[in-house]
């Protein structure tokens, strides 16, 4: 699906994995964890990947394979992001930063996280978590 | 988000129910801090019992919250984390940081010690 760069956006892509994963289901615990790093990753590309512009979308595919894995690709059609950069969010010196945990939050509750050049230029989020591993 | 506030004797207490999240509930737990602080409450006393998710962004902001209030020499505690909030501060280590309770008579008394 194509989202504009909204965040009341975010509540709808949430809405629709919730929904796969229960036809699908996927324990309400683990998707409660797989939403929150969705979450996260539709924050980023929105603010950080598109800059909230309203010409920009963002692109996000959920699929998922019941017994097997849920995989999630967010796209945005920013300028590019280089997560190297990212300082540790739990070290003392950063501790009480208020911002620079969002990555952290998908690293923390997905299996894999990866991020590679988009399509458009922009950012591509994929995330995996498979089912019956790792938190659930 | 939805929001309730109350003053304790010196403590402002605020508890918040629903989402703090990007863009909605993480901007308002900020206001709601700034107006305690503003009405001269640096004692502050956060309810999450019905806080349901709370993002990097609302993450952010409590500890930005925080921060300020101490800054203005008072103190911000929290109060009944539900089991997804804990899990969650627990792994960014803001455990750490934050003074919590389970009960709002101790977390009161706790600002007068």
């Amino acid at each position: 699906m194509a989202l504009q760069s909204r965040y009341e956006n975010i509540e709808l892509a949430e809405h629709m994995l919730l929904e796969l994963g229960r036809e699908c289901r996927i324990e309400e615990e683990t998707l409660y964890w797989i939403g929150m790093a969705l979450r996260e990753a539709l924050a980023n590309a929105i603010k950080h990947g598109n800059k909230l512009s309203a010409a920009k979308r963002v692109f996000v595919e959920i699929c998922a394979e019941p017994g097997s894995e849920v995989s999630i690709r967010v796209e945005d059609e920013g300028e590019g992001f280089d997560p190297s950069q990212l300082e540790d969010p739990t070290s003392p010196r950063n501790l009480l930063r208020s911002s620079g945990r969002g990555v952290f939050y998908m690293r923390s509750f997905m299996d894999e996280v990866r991020f590679l050049p988009g399509e458009r230029g922009g950012t591509r989020i994929e995330l995996v978590k498979r089912l019956h591993a790792g938190r659930d | 988000m939805k929001s309730t506030v109350r003053d304790v004797g010196n403590v402002r207490v605020i508890a918040l129910e629903g989402k703090i999240t990007i863009g909605a509930g993480d901007v308002q737990m900020r206001s709601l801090v700034e107006s305690a602080l503003a009405d001269g409450r640096t004692k502050i006393l956060l309810d999450l019992k019905g806080v349901s998710h709370i993002d990097s962004s609302g993450i952010g902001e409590m500890v930005g919250c925080y921060t300020t209030v101490a800054r203005r020499g008072g103190s911000m505690k929290l109060l009944n984390l539900p089991p997804k909030i804990n899990d969650i501060l627990q792994v960014t280590q803001l455990i750490t940081v934050f003074d919590v309770f389970d009960n709002e008579a101790e977390a009161l008394s706790s600002f007068s010690s």
